[in-house]
C-alpha cells in the first residue's frame, strides 16, 4: 500500500497524473511538464513535498550530537538558520543528503528524502549511545509545501504579517499563513528564490487552496515531480539515489563545500581525510550533449571507445533548451572544456564538461 | 479521452497503423503522446532498414522519459518523416496526421488482421488504467 499526503484528495480533485515515488504516491504532472517547469523559472510554481521526512533531534546534547553525525559545521548555525549538509558513514558513503534546521541549541530538525527517512531514523537513533538526545520521526505530522519562483514572496507576503524580506536565503521562521501556524524557510530544490513551508498535516490542505487562490493573478499553478526533477538538474542539486548514494562520498560528489574536517571528530570524517590524501578517482560533473539526443540515468560517458565514466542524471533541461547531464568521471578527464562521448544507444554522440549549476539565478538573498 | 480513429489499427505497444495495399504509414498514439507527455525528440531509422514484428525501430523521447518504438507488423522503411527533426512536437500536436513516424512496405499483410481494431485497443487503455 503506497503512502499519501495530506493533500492527495487535493490533487486528485484537479487532475494530478499521480506515480508511485519512494513507497509514496505522488503528483508527477498536472498540466504539462514543460509548462509546470517555465512556471518556476518565470512566475512561480506550488509543489507538495510532504513525503520528505523530518526527523526531529531534542536535548541538551543535540548541538555535540547533530554535529557528530552530518558532514557540515552545525556550531556556525543561529537559531532559525538552515543547512545543507549530508549524513555519512564511517566509509563516507552518503546515506543521504539533507537540511538541518536549528530551532535552538537543543533542539534540530532534520529534513531528509523520503525513501531514506526509515533508515535514517533508525541509523541515527542508534548513533545516540550515551548522549543526551532523543530522536523523533515527526514525518506523518507535518506537511510540507514548496512555493517557488521569482513571484514566491510577493504571493506568501499578503498572507502574512512577518515581513518576508527579513528571512534571508537559508533562514526560516515560525509565522502564521492566513492564520495558519507554519514554519517558512527560505529554501527550495528549483534554483529559484522560494519558500519551503511546513504546517500541521490537518492545515495542509487549506494553506495549498489559500495558497493556490491567492497565487494564480501571479502566474502560480500546482507543479508535480517531473518539474521539480528537471528544475533541480538545471540548478546542479545532486538527487539522492541517482547523484549520490552509499557507494560515493561527498568529495567525488562535489559536496566538499559541505564537509569541514576542521570542525573536528564526526562520522566519515577519517575516510574523508584519507580520500582527500589519496586523491579522488572519480568526480561528478555536469556536461551537455552537443546533439538533439537528450543522455539518460546510466547512459555510458566514453573517450573514444573506452568507458570513462556513467551518467547519473540526464534530461533535456526545459528552460535552457538543451540535453544536460551529471556524470561521474574518471578525476582525469573532467576539467570543464573536455570533450567526451556518451553512448546513446549503440551511438557515441559528442558532449562537453560544463560548469555548474547550468542554471543560475540573480540571487537577491545571499 | 484520447482520440483513437476508427481507420487505423493498433498495437498493445500504442503505435498505430494506416494501410494502402501493402504499404503501411507508422505512429504512436493520441494516448502514448499524452502519457508520453512533451516530445523533444524522435529517432527514426533509415529508409531500407528492415525491421521483424515487434522489433523497435526507433525511440521517442519527451522531457521526463525515452521510449522504444515497436514495428507493428514486419516490413521495410520506405519512408521517414524528417520534419519530426525539427518539430517533434507534431508528434504531440497531430500524431495521427503530421506526427506520422515511418512509412513501410509489409513483409506478410495477414499480420494487419493480427492487430487491434480502434474498439479493441480503446478497451486495452482502459484495462490498462484499470490495473
Amino acid at each position: 500500500m503506497l503512502k499519501r499526503t495530506p493533500l492527495y484528495d487535493s490533487h486528485i480533485s484537479i487532475g494530478a497524473r499521480m506515480v508511485e515515488f519512494a513507497g509514496w504516491e505522488m503528483p508527477v504532472q498536472y498540466s504539462s511538464h514543460v509548462n509546470e517547469h517555465m512556471a518556476v523559472r518565470e512566475a512561480a510554481g506550488l509543489f507538495d513535498v510532504s513525503h520528505m521526512g523530518k526527523i526531529e533531534i531534542r536535548g541538551s546534547d543535540a548541538l555535540a550530537f547533530t554535529q557528530r553525525i552530518t558532514s557540515n559545521d552545525v556550531s556556525k548555525l543561529e537559531d532559525n538558520q538552515v543547512q545543507y549538509s549530508t549524513l555519512l558513514n564511517d566509509d563516507a558513503g552518503i546515506l543521504d543528503d539533507l537540511l538541518v534546521y536549528r530551532l535552538n541549541q537543543e533542539y534540530f530538525m532534520l529534513v531528509v528524502n523520503a525513501g531514506t527517512t526509515v533508515s535514517d531514523f533508525e541509523w541515527i537513533r542508534n548513533q545516540v549511545g550515551p548522549a543526551n538526545a532523543e530522536v523523533h520521526n515527526t514525518s506523518s505530522a507535518f506537511a510540507l509545501l514548496a512555493l517557488q519562483g521569482p513571484q514566491a514572496e510577493a504571493i506568501l507576503q499578503p498572507l502574512t504579517d512577518h515581513m518576508l524580506d527579513r528571512i534571508p536565503y537559508y533562514w526560516s521562521q515560525r509565522v502564521h499563513v492566513d492564520g495558519i501556524e507554519c514554519h517558512v524557510s527560505r529554501t527550495g530544490y528549483t534554483g529559484e528564490d522560494g519558500f519551503e513551508i511546513a504546517c500541521y498535516a490537518v492545515d495542509a490542505r487549506r494553506l495549498w487552496n489559500r495558497l493556490l487562490i491567492t497565487g494564480s493573478d501571479r502566474g502560480l499553478i500546482p507543479c508535480g515531480l517531473a518539474a521539480r526533477n528537471t528544475l533541480r538538474l538545471e540548478a546542479a542539486y545532486r538527487l539522492y539515489g541517482h547523484d549520490i548514494d552509499e557507494t560515493t562520498t561527498p568529495l567525488e560528489a562535489g559536496l566538499g563545500w559541505v564537509v569541514k574536517l576542521a570542525k573536528g571528530a564526526f562520522i566519515g570524517r577519517e575516510a574523508l581525510v584519507k580520500q582527500k590524501e589519496e586523491g579522488l578517482k572519480r568526480k561528478l560533473v555536469g556536461f551537455e550533449v552537443l546533439d538533439r539526443a537528450p543522455a539518460r540515468d546510466g547512459y555510458p560517458m566514453l573517450l573514444g571507445d573506452e568507458q570513462v565514466g556513467t551518467v547519473t542524471s540526464g534530461s533535456p533541461a526545459p528552460y535552457l533548451k538543451k540535453n544536460i547531464g551529471l556524470a561521474y568521471v574518471s578525476v582525469e578527464h573532467t576539467s570543464v572544456g573536455t570533450e567526451l562521448s556518451v553512448g546513446i544507444r549503440g551511438r557515441n554522440v559528442p558532449c562537453r564538461i560544463v560548469e555548474t549549476p547550468f542554471h543560475k539565478r540573480a540571487r537577491k538573498y545571499d | 479521452m484520447a482520440n483513437t480513429p476508427e481507420d487505423l489499427s493498433y498495437t498493445k505497444d500504442h503505435e498505430w497503423v494506416r494501410t494502402k495495399g501493402d504499404e503501411a504509414t507508422v505512429g504512436i498514439t493520441d494516448h502514448a503522446q499524452n502519457q508520453l507527455g512533451d516530445v523533444v525528440y524522435v529517432e527514426l531509422p533509415k529508409v531500407g532498414d528492415k525491421f521483424e514484428a515487434s522489433e523497435p525501430f526507433g525511440s521517442v523521447e519527451s522531457v521526463k522519459a525515452v521510449s522504444e518504438i515497436y514495428m507493428p507488423v514486419g516490413g521495410k522503411v520506405i519512408e521517414v518523416n524528417e520534419s519530426l527533426n525539427d518539430s517533434p512536437e507534431q508528434v504531440n500536436e497531430d500524431p495521427y496526421g503530421d506526427g506520422w513516424m515511418i512509412r513501410i512496405k509489409i513483409d506478410n499483410p495477414a499480420q494487419v488482421d493480427a492487430l487491434l481494431t480502434a474498439v479493441e485497443y480503446e478497451d486495452y487503455i482502459k484495462e490498462e488504467a484499470a490495473e
